[in-house]
């Protein structure tokens, strides 16, 4: 059998665990600096180090965001949860254990729709919990000889850990659901939810079973993932080799895998799975977590607009196509300056073109985000209207645009100013076309003589004549109107 | 101003010295010099009682350069003795561990703060069983601390250096930390007063965990006054320890001056028959007869009452305290700091290298004990189970209080003071904290003072509360303690 | 219930204490000793005792500002082994830094 056919008997199953670091100033259990790129354990007071003594105390805003994220997945947040410690001894883990959350954790039971099934209804893929922990350090092996260094600044940074149901059937199903919850991520405000930073990490619990058949396989743990395509890719390949193993007869092996970016490949950890006692048990330092019902409510009513009802919003108020709303709401800058920018332009298609084709060009090219770029939606707005009155060609309107990153002035103004308002009075527009008939004798008699195909020909010349300032529908008339 | 002899000096309260000195009647050094005279004396070094650890020659002299006196810094000029597991920066808080050997903390307690804050000084260190975890002084990695009164005997523990020297009358004030018993324990062997307030009416920042959910800073006095000035110092709610409560702090010296007849007239106290087992000394039980018989004469009502689930503390304290203790001493990993051994197998090898040698035998088993009883497939069997039954024994005491008693009275110890090394089987040695360790599973506040003697050893009459009514029960203890006069020694 | 060798050598290597054979003979019967102490606990009724840990009070929690618990000393002051600012620890041989996901625990 070939390596496809082998997969197709079987169906994957996959759930994620999602790591998120949270937008704090200051660690979840102390307040030394939760910043980045500072000198080694720079940050690190008596708490990070796990000294003698040295008790946690719990950051609100880190609990506030872990409870905006929540709701913000459709998660049930819970009036009372209870931090717990994990055991287990890694040089970057200070006191022997993390605090988390186990049987009470912050949220549980809410879902993210990652599209919609043949039937036409929404494709929900299922959040088991979601909880708050603090991060280990850093562990670095590679720069000294025969020693690793630790460096305990990320220690202690406030995580909430977003814990998915088996319910993603392929690696797309992967990549639109990791997809799907960054934009919560990020339109909740609560994470810069970056893969390659380390600020969104993705563990990917995997298994194999017959089409068909209701119970699960035994599930491997994809961990070390720093790319969403790293993701898709791992996925593809464990389900083929966990295929391969069960259509060989044999038995997948619980444990964890790694996926080697650089070598493209997924390839077993040390250490099994079955190995770890984590010896979890309520953290006596910390009374459980009591949250009002009433300020529970309060952060669900101040939640922001969620990309599933922006997308719904913009579809039905702008009249936008679909792949058009789905690119404007990749972040909330880009859906804010939209909405702007087409309220500026009292045309919400113009303004989306414009935004997707010139707008996102430039910003690429000036390596800036949309949110400062400096043709502000007012300006960009007036351009676009001068465009449909007709009073700029789309061409003109482009040179204007570019003048426009360099200097602020009223875009009517300098296309004054440039000559690029289009030309439309026949006595300018006559002058022209006669001086082409002078410049062209043959094209001009064969036209007059029948030959109307030659008319685009003379149009042309007529613009270039103009310097692209001629109107060319009023152009088409004229000559039209010669044939008599 | 007159320079007074030590001894002197010493019998005196410490708020009396306190005052003196801060309105300039005393020299500022004057309570200090003294006790390092009294230190000198009663040989509280290794040469002798091997109460004391570590000293700081600079740093109440600097201390004390330094006070602006004004009338109302209670303990100022006040010398207070401080157990080696609470944290303190100016010598080593080593928990009386190799592990920790030569560690000095780069922070401070809170309950150091506040001491220095209200003008005390801080001349030394105590002596205590490794992390807490005895009930003799035996097990410290710096060798035994003897008993001042019977240096063949063990002055209990593990809070045992800083009652042998409050009974050594080298300082007023002490202080030490409670798991299980440990400050009232040595304080009834010792004969002198020792407070374990409410769960949460006193910081733990800084004080070294053994068993997070039970420990708690206690005070040692050589009268109930002095133990009192010592608690209302370091109580109150304090912003780094999450457990800490905001109950009002209320006046624990209301009691001091009441000279009425009957100043108990109105209190309930209950004798809970479970602490009086037909197995208990009789010489014992006669002198908390006597001590009930004051406290009627006083005015107070004293009716038997029952804790159901008594019997059971011993065995619930053995699971929760050793658990909770294997996760607080995983930290000591020869990472960050502490006592590292290289070992001959990379990270796993230095870490088995440095805890095994590191940590002493009491230590090594109750690591053992606690991860095993959290671990996979005993958790529910042994933790969570200890956790419901010490919920009942919590339900116990609510019920008791709620029906009206305001104090219970019982023994502090089933025993007096016993002969150094004779306690080798550990569980008749976890069985001295019999009738103790029930205060710190419910969180409630209780002392020891003392009531009398058993040949010539002290014997401890304890006075538990409900939940932050320490003001309550040393009320009681002021009027006991004047009642018994010289009989409490004698 | 009781422990056996094996049991003491697993909770050991959980604890990461290198203990000699002597000293697992010797703790096995200690152990036993303690437990079966324990074994009372299994007879008592807890219906009516709550599991969860108590909620009275909640919990307390701080402003996110910076104001690290200062150190009177620097990391070098107390730690065993430091260099270029980091702890230094015996190294280990992984593939790759995946860290903790690579050997014990989770990320
Ligand atoms: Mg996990
Ligand atoms: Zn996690």
């Amino acid at each position: 059998m070939s390596a496809a056919s082998v997969t197709d008997a079987y169906e994957m199953v996959i759930g994620l665990e999602v790591h998120c670091q949270l937008k704090t100033r200051t660690k979840l259990f102390s307040a030394a600096s939760a910043s980045f790129g500072d000198a080694p354990n720079a940050n690190t007071d008596a708490v990070c180090l796990g000294l003698p003594g040295a008790l946690p105390v719990l950051n609100r805003t880190a609990i506030t965001l872990a409870t905006r994220a929540a709701l913000g997945l459709g998660c049930t947040v819970h009036p009372v949860s209870v931090f717990a410690r994990k055991h287990y001894f890694y040089p970057d883990l200070p006191k022997g254990y993390q605090i988390s959350q186990f049987d009470r954790p912050l949220a549980t039971g809410g879902a993210v729709v990652i599209g919609t099934l043949d039937d036409g209804s929404p494709k929900a893929i299922g959040i088991t919990r979601v909880h708050v922990e603090e991060d280990a350090g850093k562990s670095i092996h590679d720069r000294f000889a025969n020693a690793s260094a630790i460096d305990l600044n990320r220690a202690g940074t406030p995580l909430i850990e977003i814990v998915s149901e088996p319910d993603l059937r392929s690696s797309a199903d992967a990549g639109a659901y990791l997809r799907e919850l960054k934009l919560v991520l990020e339109y909740t405000d609560v994470s810069d939810a970056n893969m390659e930073e380390g600020s969104l990490r993705v563990d990917v619990n995997i298994s194999a079973r017959l089409k068909g058949v209701e119970t699960l396989g035994t599930r491997t743990e994809i961990k070390n993932l720093n790319s969403f395509s790293g993701v898709e890719r791992s996925i593809e390949l464990e389900f083929a080799r966990q295929c391969g193993v069960l259509a060989a007869g044999g038995a997948v092996e619980q444990r964890t895998m790694l996926w080697d970016g650089a070598r493209g490949e997924v390839r077993p950890a040390r250490s099994k799975e079955g190995s770890h006692d984590y010896r979890y048990f309520p953290e006596p330092d910390l009374p459980p977590l009591v949250l009002a019902p009433e300020w529970i409510a309060e952060q669900r009513d101040g939640l922001a607009e969620l990309p599933a009802a922006k997308r719904a919003r913009f579809a039905s108020v702008y009249g936008l196509g679909a792949a058009d709303v789905e690119q404007l709401t990749v972040s909330v800058e880009l859906a804010d300056r939209f909405e702007a920018v087409a309220a500026a332009a009292g045309d919400a298609k113009r303004a989306a073109n414009w935004m997707l084709g010139t707008v996102l060009a430039a910003v690429k090219t000036r390596g800036e985000d949309v949110a400062s770029h400096p043709v502000s939606p007012a300006r960009l707005g007036a351009l676009i209207r001068l465009e449909a009155e007709g009073a700029v060609s789309n061409t003109a309107a482009k040179q204007i645009f570019a003048m426009l990153e360099v200097e602020d002035a009223d875009p009517r103004d300098v296309a004054e100013r440039e000559g690029l308002l289009l030309v439309s009075d026949d006595a300018a527009l006559v002058g022209w076309i006669d001086e082409v008939f002078v410049q062209m004798p043959a094209e001009a008699e064969r036209f007059l003589g029948g030959e109307r195909r030659l008319q685009g020909v003379l149009v042309g010349a007529v613009m270039r004549q103009s310097k692209g300032s001629a109107d060319p529908k009023k152009v088409n008339q004229l000559l039209a109107a010669r044939l008599g | 101003m007159t320079d007074v002899p030590y001894q002197a000096l010493l019998a005196r309260s410490a708020r009396e010295v306190a005052s003196a000195i801060a309105t300039g009647d005393l020299p500022p050094h004057a309570a200090l010099d003294a006790t390092l005279a009294a230190a000198q004396h009663a040989q509280v070094g290794p040469e002798g009682l091997n109460a004391v650890l570590w000293t700081d020659a600079e740093g109440p002299a600097a201390d004390l350069a330094a006070l602006t006196l004004h009338p109302d810094l209670p303990l100022a000029g006040i010398p207070v003795a401080i157990k080696d597991n609470i944290a303190t920066h100016r010598m080593p808080t080593t928990c009386g561990s190799r592990i920790l050997e030569g560690y000095v903390s780069p922070f401070e307690a809170t309950v150091i703060s506040r001491l220095r804050g209200a003008g005390a000084v801080l001349p030394m260190k105590t002596n205590m069983d490794e992390f807490a975890m005895g009930s003799s002084t035996e097990n410290s990695a710096w060798g035994m601390t003897k008993h001042p009164l019977d240096r063949t005997r063990v002055p209990g523990g593990s809070s045992g250096g800083s009652a042998a020297v409050v009974a050594a009358g080298v300082t007023r004030i002490a202080l030490g930390s409670e798991t299980g018993g440990s400050v009232r324990q040595p304080a009834a062997f010792c004969g002198i007063v020792g407070v374990k307030p409410t769960y949460g009416r006193v910081s733990r920042h800084g004080l070294v965990a053994f068993a997070s959910s039970l420990d708690q800073v206690g005070v040692f006095g050589q009268s109930v006054d002095d133990a009192a000035l010592g608690l209302q110092v370091i109580a109150g709610v304090d912003a780094l320890d999450s457990t800490t409560v905001h109950v009002p702090v209320a006046d624990y010296r209301a009691g001091a001056n009441d000279d009425r007849a009957q100043p108990l007239a109105g209190v309930v106290v209950g004798r809970p028959t479970e602490y009086f087992p037909t197995s208990l000394d009789p010489r014992m039980r006669t002198l908390l007869d006597r001590a009930a018989d004051r406290l009627r004469s006083l005015g107070a009502e004293v009716r038997d009452v029952s804790l159901p689930h008594t019997e059971l503390a011993i065995p619930v304290y053995y699971i929760v305290a050793p658990a909770e203790a294997s996760s607080n001493l995983a930290r000591y990993d020869g990472v960050r700091y502490g006592l590292r051994v290289e070992g001959n197998d990379g990270l796993r090898g230095m870490y088995e290298a440095t805890r095994s040698q590191g940590f002493g035998p009491e230590v090594t088993r109750r690591i053992l004990l606690g991860t095993y009883v959290l671990s996979a497939g005993y958790y529910d069997a042994y933790y969570k189970r200890a956790m419901a039954v010490r919920r009942l024994i919590t339900d116990d005491f609510t019920r008791v209080f709620a029906s009206g008693v305001h104090v219970l009275l019982t023994p502090t110890t089933p025993t007096t003071a016993f002969v150094a090394g004779s306690r080798s089987d550990p569980y008749e040695m976890y069985m001295s904290d019999i009738f103790t360790a029930t205060a710190n599973l419910a969180g409630v506040p209780a002392m020891s003072q003392p009531i009398g003697r058993i040949d010539g050893l002290p014997v401890g009459g304890q006075l538990l509360a409900s939940h932050f009514d320490e003001a309550t029960m040393l009320r009681v203890a002021y009027a006991l303690e004047r009642a018994l006069g010289a009989e409490a020694h004698t | 219930m009781s422990v056996s060798e094996n049991d003491v050598r697993h909770v050991a290597t959980l604890a990461r204490l290198g203990l000699d054979d002597g000293r697992v003979q010797a703790l096995v019967g200690e152990l036993n000793g303690i437990l079966a102490h324990m074994d009372v606990l299994q007879q008592v009724d807890i219906g009516g005792a709550s599991l969860d840990p108590d909620a009275t009070h909640g919990l307390r929690m701080r402003d996110d500002v910076p104001s690290p618990i200062p150190l009177a000393r620097d990391r070098e002051a107390f730690a065993p082994s430091m260099r270029d600012g980091f702890f230094l620890v015996p190294r280990l041989a992984t593939h790759g830094t995946a860290g903790a996901a690579d050997d014990e625990g989770e990320g």
